[in-house]
């Protein structure tokens, strides 16, 4: 341990902590800009400068590691004159539209400005006006409001995609591409962690709520609205509500407040999904099928599979992900069952992820001849929505999805975390294969953040290896793995995102300060074990929605019209 | 900030290239920080490194090719554009520039419509500044490949581009 003063606060702190955290340990906030949390750490901003004793020259807080008997004091006058003049330098090339950016109000640079009261800038000069990148369907890039923190680049990095970076020198550095190309022409796999690390407006996801707005004004228009399981969880930090928080009831009546003709629940596909994607485990585990079997479940693992793994693409699930059978069952099922045409119904998700954008117009992802989901909002956007909207989120009373088709069970819900696909399936394969119902739902061993996490188990007489992996850097891992022939799995769980979908790229913002304290991915995965361990059905097979579903219209797991309305299949991307 | 302008040059790589590039990366691979001297090298081959070229470094050297291009915009040394069959080095050195070779280079410029640091599109001239090259006494001076003009007026640019067409 190292004993040091921090503005002679005696703290003791582990040995190679940073002043950074030691500052934190002695109840001292230290500003922050370029510093993130286990992403970005690299000294370049200055607005964490302090003053160390005996030192030549200010210290960056976020790397300098402490010392026995250390004296740093983090708010001198020399200290606060030299943040100052850090944040003027950033304003003097900055696109300050802060009235209508979508990030005011929770833009980093901004409460440090409003904190340091620095407004105008004192150096005018050369500003850069590089037009935005709109090439995607789910990000925009606004480089005149970019700082250069690299937060968006190690993020990028972290997921082993690597696609933006910083481009020239001096003055002419900004991020982008290689080649100066456009988002939409690299391998970008669409997770928008990016957005989620950016401190300030540069980067947002691509808006779809005037599309989702004109259909609610569209009379001759069914608009129906299903969330993903994770959104629950995060959606109330929206409204400052502590993070960890589940919303699910005040969720649903905020979304029938907006206008949606039916609230249902993407954890109803969560739950069919597990059916088919169990099925189709058991047929290749007792036929001989390509083993492992890798989820389908999120988008950006899938579009990173096909530009990096594209060899592997045979073991993906050809299921399709829970948003798109929500969706696909909509307009097959439901239309059919109400009477109603399926170019008259607009189906919206509600989604933590920017990759969902992508994904939901992929091809083979039109079961009805039309695209199975017209719009995908992130939690940001139906905050905004919501907000937009007047309803006073906090006073809502809570209520319940519309039957049947948002009935759901707690399998369905743990689906927003890492282990949690996997957890439900096993609920499901393990009793079907096994004949009998389980004594003990919970599988612990593949729960928890843990970026890899494996497990073996005995299912009717066979061991099944199952490895579950969340950020696309242990995906690599894993993947490498199974190629090398080190590992023997038959079943693995892959999400793009660190944590699983909680910690998705359409998720609220929250700044490094708060990051740096409390660990979303596990925050936000509590509230959906929590939930799930409530509720009275936790087995995708028993939910009764999906069983009359499969009685009445599928026929049955795995069935040639279950194949047609809930598969589907994808392409090779290459690099 | 603004964008990099890359070349339009058609690539003309020969397999006798890629091939000693390729066996120099096979080394390189294995040193860390082996980048730089992998780009020096490949530069070394080819003079200059299209997408062509940063494609079989980052693959090999199992990098992003984001992460190759970063470096290559980041140091003078590197150049994405070729050299023309006639480099043409305007000197900006002091005396040079007091003398006007500021006005010469852009036109140039101009007359070439080309960037410093670029290339014509028919592959035939290539510009850049120099810095001093050592015979102040004839400023504002230029050189075209080993050819040396000196006592130049920004009339003259015309001529000597016609002389190599």
């Amino acid at each position: 341990m190292v004993n040091l003063k921090i503005n002679n606060i005696p703290v003791e702190v582990e040995e190679g902590a940073t002043i950074l955290e030691a500052a934190r340990k002695a109840g001292v906030r230290i500003p922050t800009l370029c510093y993130l949390k286990d992403i970005n750490a690299i000294g370049a901003c200055r607005m964490c400068v302090v003053e160390v004793k005996g030192a030549r020259s200010l210290c960056a807080a976020c790397v300098y590691p402490v010392n026995e008997g250390m004296e740093v004091f983090t708010s001198t006058p020399k200290v606060l004159e030299s943040r100052r003049t850090t944040l003027e330098l950033i304003l003097s090339d900055h696109n300050k539209s802060c009235l209508s950016c979508v990030r005011s109000g929770n833009c980093e640079l901004q409460s440090l400005c409003n904190e340091y009261g620095v407004d105008q800038s004192r150096f005018t000069g050369a500003t850069n006006n590089e037009p935005k990148d709109e090439s995607t369907c789910y990000l925009v890039r606004d480089n005149t409001k970019c700082i250069l923190c690299r937060r968006c680049v190690a993020a990028c990095r972290n997921q082993q995609v690597a696609v933006i970076g910083p481009n020239a020198r001096g003055f002419d550095t900004h991020i982008g591409c290689a080649f100066e190309m456009n988002l939409s022409d690299v391998p970008c796999v669409a997770c928008g962690q990016c957005i989620v690390s950016c401190p300030t407006g540069a980067l947002k996801e691509k808006e779809e709520i005037p599309a989702v707005e004109a259909a609610l004004a569209d009379p001759n228009k069914v608009v129906v609205v299903a969330p993903a399981p994770a959104v629950r969880a995060a959606l109330g930090e929206e409204f400052g509500l502590p993070i960890g928080t589940n919303v699910e009831g005040k969720m649903v009546t905020a979304m029938r407040r907006l206008g949606f003709d039916k609230v249902f629940d993407v954890d109803f596909g969560a739950d069919l999904t597990i059916m088919e994607e169990g099925t189709e485990f058991i047929e290749r585990l007792t036929h001989g099928g390509k083993l492992p079997m890798i989820t389908s479940c999120s988008p950006g693992w899938i579009k990173y599979c096909e530009h990096y793994y594209p060899d592997m693409l045979d073991n993906l699930s050809s299921c399709k992900s829970p948003m798109q059978m929500y969706g696909a069952v909509i307009k097959t099922y439901f239309a059919e069952k109400n009477g109603l045409d399926p170019r008259n119904i607009f189906v919206v998700g509600v989604m933590p992820c920017t990759a969902k954008k992508f994904e939901k117009g992929r091809d083979d992802e039109n079961a009805a001849g039309v695209p199975d989901v017209d719009a995908v909002l992130t939690t940001r956007e139906l905050a905004r929505m919501i907000k937009n909207h007047g309803i006073m989120f906090t006073e809502l009373p809570d209520s319940e999805f519309d039957a049947p088709l948002g009935m759901s069970t707690g399998a369905g819900v743990i689906f927003g975390a890492t282990g949690g696909v996997m957890e439900a399936a096993l609920r499901t394969v393990v009793e079907i294969l096994e004949k009998k119902p389980l004594k003990k739902l919970d599988f612990d061993d593949v729960r928890g953040i843990e970026g890899v996490k494996e497990a073996s188990y005995m299912v009717a007489g066979k061991k099944v290896n199952v490895a579950v992996a969340s950020g696309l850097s242990n995906a690599k891992k894993v993947l490498d793995a199974v190629k090398n022939g080190e590992k023997d799995y038959h079943f693995i769980e892959i999400m793009c995102c660190p944590g699983g979908c909680v910690n998705g790229g359409g998720q609220p913002i929250q700044p490094a300060s708060v990051r740096q304290d409390i660990d979303l991915r596990a925050a936000r995965a509590k509230a959906l074990y929590s939930q799930d361990a409530e509720m009275p059905m936790r087995k995708s097979h028993e939910n009764p929605a999906v069983k009359e579903l499969y009685d009445t219209y599928l026929e049955k797991p795995g069935s040639h019209k279950a194949h047609r309305i809930l598969h589907t299949s994808y392409v090779r991307r290459g690099k | 900030m603004s964008k990099i302008k890359v070349s339009n040059v058609p690539f003309t790589g020969t397999p006798a290239q890629e091939q000693k590039l390729r066996e120099a990366l096979a080394e390189l691979k294995e040193i860390p920080g082996g980048l730089m001297p992998a780009l020096q090298k490949a530069q070394e081959i080819y003079g200059y490194l299209p997408i062509e070229v940063q494609k079989i470094v980052a693959d090999v050297m199992d990098v992003s090719l984001e992460e190759v291009f970063g470096v290559v915009t980041f140091y003078a040394q590197f150049s994405l554009n070729p050299k023309g069959r006639y480099k043409i080095g305007v000197c900006l050195g002091t005396a040079c520039y007091v003398k006007g070779s500021g006005d010469i280079f852009e036109a140039f410029k101009q007359q070439l419509g080309i960037d410093a640091g670029q290339c014509t599109e028919d592959g035939k001239f290539s510009l850049d500044a120099t810095r001093c090259i050592g015979c102040c006494g004839l400023a504002p001076v230029l050189t075209v490949n080993e050819d040396v003009y000196g006592k130049l007026t920004t009339d003259d640019v015309a001529g000597i581009i016609a002389k190599y067409h």
